[in-house]
């Protein structure tokens, strides 16, 4: 219970670094293509993740807790923001009966 | 020997979910995949040995952010594909960006120098006990105001709720 999986440095940490930035790449990519509002916040989500993984990563390879922690208000902010976002979803959607982001420019010139 | 073969299954299983969330056609399925997505990551923070993070990723992640994405969903009746897409220019255009990106943070990564001392790695670190006393005790003030942040997004969240305008 205390050390699940055994000895850990088997994974060079390259890996972490490659592995977290494709996860960071694709959710960069799902905000350029995307005009759902609602899958625009699910790849902001996926960026937040994928983070947080190599935050921890770090923290667990050169022992130092306050990666963790870090990581902790990450997902604190996280969930702050997906609240008061998935309401503004809400009420643009019955302004404008679409989430389409494209509708939503007014302040844009 | 088996933490490196796990290493790769979560990596794919998250790599994949993540692809289809762009992919897939039904907001439903976005959902369910992004979720699959925050479980592979929960593996990959046990494979670190931090519990406590992979325990709040599944309550947060995959709990509460979940539920939320899924009741917008189902209150918005989203759940037929109705979605315009972005001209092909824009798409590939984003695409190439991105790809842009990946190959700069990779480039750069590889001239890192990222070392570690091996033999401090095995650690304790992850496990609730250690970080529930280190939050307690250096992180104090974060960790009230971040209550106080939580107060403020609920109260947001309900004042945009609300019907206005009668």
């Amino acid at each position: 219970m205390q050390n699940i999986t055994g000895t850990l440095p088997i994974i060079p940490i390259q890996h972490y670094v490659l592995f977290c930035t494709l996860m960071f790449v694709i959710g960069v990519a799902g905000v350029l293509i995307k005009r759902n509002a609602l899958v625009i916040f699910m790849s902001i989500e996926i960026m937040l993740n994928s983070i947080n993984l190599l935050l921890v990563a770090f923290s667990v390879y050169h022992n130092d807790p306050a990666g963790q922690i870090f990581v902790f208000f990450v997902m604190i902010v996280a969930a702050a923001e997906v609240a008061v976002g998935l309401a503004l979803v809400v009420m643009v959607y019955r302004h404008t009966h679409s989430i389409d982001i494209d509708f939503l420019n007014k302040l844009k010139w | 020997m088996i933490t490196k073969y796990l290493f790769y299954f979560f990596s794919i299983v998250a790599i994949f979910a993540s692809v289809m969330v762009l992919m897939s056609r039904k907001p439903i399925h976005r959902v369910l995949y992004l979720t699959l997505a925050f479980l592979a990551l929960a593996g990959h923070f046990i494979l670190l040995n931090a519990q406590f993070i992979a325990i709040v990723n599944v309550i947060v992640y995959a709990g509460a952010i979940m539920v939320l994405f899924l009741f917008t969903v189902m209150l918005l009746n989203l759940n037929v594909a109705m979605e315009h897409k972005k001209s092909n220019l824009i798409q590939i255009t984003a695409i190439i960006t991105a790809g842009l990106l990946f190959l700069t943070i990779t480039g750069a990564s590889k001239k890192l120098d990222l070392v570690y001392n091996e033999e401090q790695v095995v650690t304790q670190i992850g496990l609730v006990k250690n970080l529930g006393k280190i939050l307690f005790s250096d992180f104090r003030l974060p960790f009230e105001v971040s209550g106080i942040l939580f107060l403020s997004a609920m109260v947001g969240a309900v004042m945009l709720g609300k019907k206005t305008g009668d």
